[in-house]
Formats: structure tokens, sequence, C-alpha cells
């Protein structure tokens, strides 16, 4: 039995996993809890967040992030990714910034206009 | 100039009371913002985790701050950017100045303050020691990091649990620096647990619970931080202290609400939140000026932000069109474990269905349960498994209750269940 909380919202609830009766999950406030009680003990993933450089914008940085988790073992391969890029404003919210981040099928994206 | 309602602050609580002021009919609206944008502190919180309760997604800060500019864009609402407003007068005149523009005075018919919070530094918490360079509040790192893209440290020790310092802990590792360690004055984290989870557990970063720094050591840049164990009075132990070479101190040690124009108001003050005392509706003590957001009481949520702020600019377009809320006042009273509430006062006959209440507790309880009382009457009452200072408490009153209220105040008391 592992107990976790759960970070799916910030209500946080505490979850208990069960790892020898097919990791049942109880005291989740909902079905997303659930689903993160199992993943976060058989395939850990988190969505990151980080920024890229930006010519011509109204700041010096974009904000990106993965537009789906990934294996939280690759975090530090994504964010490598990003060190060489730099883009030009205009740049829209949801646009493609690094596709395909290591096989995973996930992409960095940008999550804002600038 | 003559205005229907004039919004005071650009960030999430100006931009909801700006879309529902306009929503509920306002005609002539203008936020003045005095940042270079829209959006506030959402633009340098790149995190996700926003929106889950209002647009029932997760949102990073700039994709939230970015769903309400396009809402915004579909109104008439005037902005003001770069305008800094200097004083609200008792008359609702607020005056402001901008390179732009110069000096003006906007005439309001009502007025919503959503001016935010700043953030509390070594100043307000008296840390001993040096005052070299490489000390800096959470937020502000975060600006720079984020937004400015200046890296602002390597060796890191991060003074408070709160949202801010966890989220900076993480950010910071991501970017390559070594957080040594999470320091937090109180016996439990004043962070959301999620945050702990996904921002301290997952990088390996130590919490240290009862700890505070009780000495900073540099000439130019910091070198050395010691860090005490504290008693239960929240004394440093001597003999438990821990040094750590770093050149970086983040704070993240509080919200203070920035109020300055709202006494300059005159508007009657809550010492406990240092906010705006506050009716159901948000207004304050002086009519037709209301207030929203974290400058009335510090919020964990954006979206709870939002929806208080949406009452108070649908409130601000009734009052501009001379729908003024009156009527006899119940106090609301804080009793066992209850440190505010806001509001702080209810009108009942301006209470639709029902009323929320938001409240936070003074320590870390289990199985409680929440009481709404009219003297030993008891209203009504909501179970808690877990309540703690770092999660505001929401409750609904529904105004069959309050109707049953002979007094002219109600508590809420949480008691043990």
């Amino acid at each position: 039995m592992t107990n976790l909380i759960c970070i799916v919202c910030p209500k946080g609830c505490h979850l208990a996993v069960d790892e020898e009766k097919d990791f049942e999950v109880t005291g989740f406030g909902c079905a997303r809890g659930v689903d993160y009680g199992k993943k976060e003990l058989t395939n850990p993933t988190r969505v990151i967040t980080s920024t890229v450089k930006i010519q011509g914008g109204i700041h010096k940085r974009l904000p990106v992030k993965t537009d789906r988790d990934i294996p939280k073992g690759m975090i530090s391969q994504a964010m490598a990714l990003l060190d060489t890029v730099e883009l030009t404003s205009p740049v829209k919210v949801g646009e493609v910034v690094v596709p395909d981040i290591c096989g995973t099928g996930a992409a960095w994206v940008a999550s804002r206009d600038m | 100039m003559k205005y229907d309602v004039i919004i005071i602050g650009g960030g999430p609580a100006g931009l909801a009371a700006a879309c529902a002021a306009s929503e509920k009919g306002a005609k002539k609206i203008v936020i003045i913002e005095r940042d270079k944008e829209l959006g506030g502190i959402l633009n340098q919180c790149i995190h996700n985790g926003f929106g889950l309760h209002y647009f029932k997604e997760e949102l990073t800060g700039p994709e939230y701050a970015g769903r309400f500019v396009e809402m915004l864009r579909k109104t008439d609402v005037e902005v003001k950017l770069d305008t800094m407003v200097l004083e609200v007068g008792q008359d609702k005149v607020v005056h402001c100045i901008s390179t732009r523009e110069g000096y003006q005075a906007l005439e309001g018919r009502s007025i919503v303050l959503s001016m935010g919070c700043r953030e509390r530094t070594r100043g307000a918490i008296a840390i001993p020691g040096d005052r070299p360079a490489g000390i800096f509040t959470a937020g502000a790192a975060q600006r720079y990091v984020n937004m400015e893209g200046w890296m602002c440290g390597k060796r890191v020790v991060i003074l408070g649990s709160g949202d801010i310092g966890l989220i900076m802990a993480r950010r910071m590792t991501l970017e390559g620096a070594k957080v040594l360690a999470c320091v937090e004055l109180c016996p439990y984290s004043n962070g959301l647990n999620r945050n702990i989870v996904q921002c301290l557990n997952d990088y390996n970063i130590p919490l240290y619970l009862s700890h505070t720094i009780t000495d900073i050591q540099g000439k130019e840049r910091v070198e050395k931080v010691v860090v005490s164990k504290v008693d239960e009075n929240r004394a440093p132990i001597p003999g438990s202290e821990i040094v750590f070479d770093c050149d970086t101190v983040l704070l993240s040690v509080g919200l203070i609400p920035e109020n300055e124009l709202t006494r300059s108001a005159g508007i009657a003050m809550d010492r406990r939140t240092n906010g705006a005392i506050v009716f159901e509706n948000m207004e304050t003590s002086v009519p037709g000026v209301f207030g929203c957001g974290n400058v009335v009481h510090v919020h964990d949520l954006v979206d709870f932000v939002t929806a208080e702020s949406m009452r108070a600019g649908a409130a601000a377009a009734q009052y501009a069109v001379g729908q003024e809320a009156g009527g006899p006042v119940l106090e609301v009273k804080t009793g066992n474990c209850v440190t505010y509430t806001v509001p702080q006062h209810i009108r009942r006959e301006n209470v639709e269905k029902t009323v929320e209440v938001f409240f936070r507790v003074d320590n870390v309880y289990r199985d409680m349960v929440i009481q709404v009382k009219d003297g030993e009457n008891l209203l009504c009452q909501f179970k808690r498994e877990h309540m703690a200072p770092g999660e505001m408490e929401k409750i609904v009153i529904p105004r069959v209750h309050l109707d049953k209220v002979q007094g002219e105040n109600i508590t809420i008391t949480v008691e043990k269940q």
C-alpha cells in the first residue's frame, strides 16, 4: 500500500494505492484521482512548462508547455531541447515550438500569443 | 471624463470584473493598468494548474490570462496601459498619470478596486545578517527568469513554503540551479499539497519544517545561509544550526494586499485580511466602491478570484445604473479556529438564494465540522476531513437560514466532529 497526494487538481486528495490488488485506488475525490494513483506507481508523467528565447516580442522570453504529459524520467532531456530554440514574434498560443519530444509524440507548444 | 465603471488593476480580478460589468449592461467601462499589458501576475506564472474550476481544463497562467483578454476584446471595455492611479477620491474621482496621456481625473459611477498584492520582503520579516546581493522575493525571481530572461542564481535556499516559493524551487531546478533547501517556520507547509509533491518531492528538494534562516553571510553576493530549528514558540534553538553554501536566497513569506488607494479613500479595513471590509456583493464601506481578488484577501486559486470578481463587476454595473443594494446588515463573526471571513457583512435582502463565505483556519485540523450559528442556535453545518491554513475554505449558506437569524450577527466556528 502506498499513500500519495493527488496532484491532478489543487484539492490534493490523500490517495492510497494497493499494489497487491492491481493498483486499486481509494481516497479519491473524482475519477481523475483513480487514473493518477495508478499511473503514478506504474508510469509517472508530468506536463512541463518553461520558456524560450524570442525576438521582437513584448518580453524576451516566450512561455511554452508540453502539450501532454511526458514520462517523468524524460524531463531533463525535454528541457535540453529548448536551449537552442530562438523564435521571432509573432507567435500564436498553441503553435508548435519543438515537435515530437524524444519520440514521445508530445510537442513543446507556445502558451501565449506574443 | 465620466465612466459607469472604473476598474483599477488589469490582472485576473480586474479582467473578470470588466467582463462581468460589460455583460450586466454597463456601457462605459475602463480598466486602468500600470504594467504594459493586461494579465497581471498570471503572465509570469508559466506553470500549469490554472482554470480547472472555471474553464474545466488545466491551463498555464498566460493561457488563463489570454482567455480573458480575448473575451474582453469582444466588449467595448477601454483599457489604459502604463497608467498609474495616484488616488481614489471619496467623490469617486480616480486620479491617474501616464506618459502618453499625462494627468487625468476620471469620474466613475462605480469603482472596482482590483490591485492585487505585493510580496513581503526581507525587511518585513527582519532576517538578521549581511546585506549582500542575491536576496530576492520569489515572485521577483519568477519575473526575471520567466519574462525577462535573467537567471538569478546557481545555488539557492528558499525561505517559506508558500506556493510561489515551491513553484520557483522547481523552476530554478529545471533551469539548472541547485535548490539546497526549502525552509519553513511553521510545523506545516503553507503551500498546496500538490506543490510539495510536484515541485519539491519530484526533484528531491528537502523541506525543513519548523526551521528558519538565522543568518545571511556574504560581502558582495550571498555566500552562506545559516538555518536553525525553532521551538514551539518559533524561537531559534541554539546548537541546531545548519550552514548552506549558496549564492541566492528566495523569499516566499507571504503577500500583502496592496491597499494604499483603499486606505486613502477612507474605506473601512479589516485588520485580519489587510483588505477592505466587504458586503456579500463585494461592496466596500463606501457605496459604489467594490473590491475583489487578492486586494481583498489572499486567494490560493485564480479560479476563485475570477468568481469573486465577476460578482464584484456585476454589482458595480448594477450600482452604476442606480440599483443600490441596501437593507439591514448581518455581521459575520469568527468563532473557534477561524482567522477571518469574506464577506464580513451580509445584507440578507441582497442575497438571492445563497451566499458564499470564504475563510481560513489557524492550524492543521482533521475531522472537523464548520458550524454557522445565530447566538447558540445552529443554522447549518459542513463537515471537513482535512483543514489547513494554506487552503482557503468556502461554505455556501442558503438564504433560508439567514432569514431565521434573530440577532444582528452570525458566527462561523470550527469544532471537532
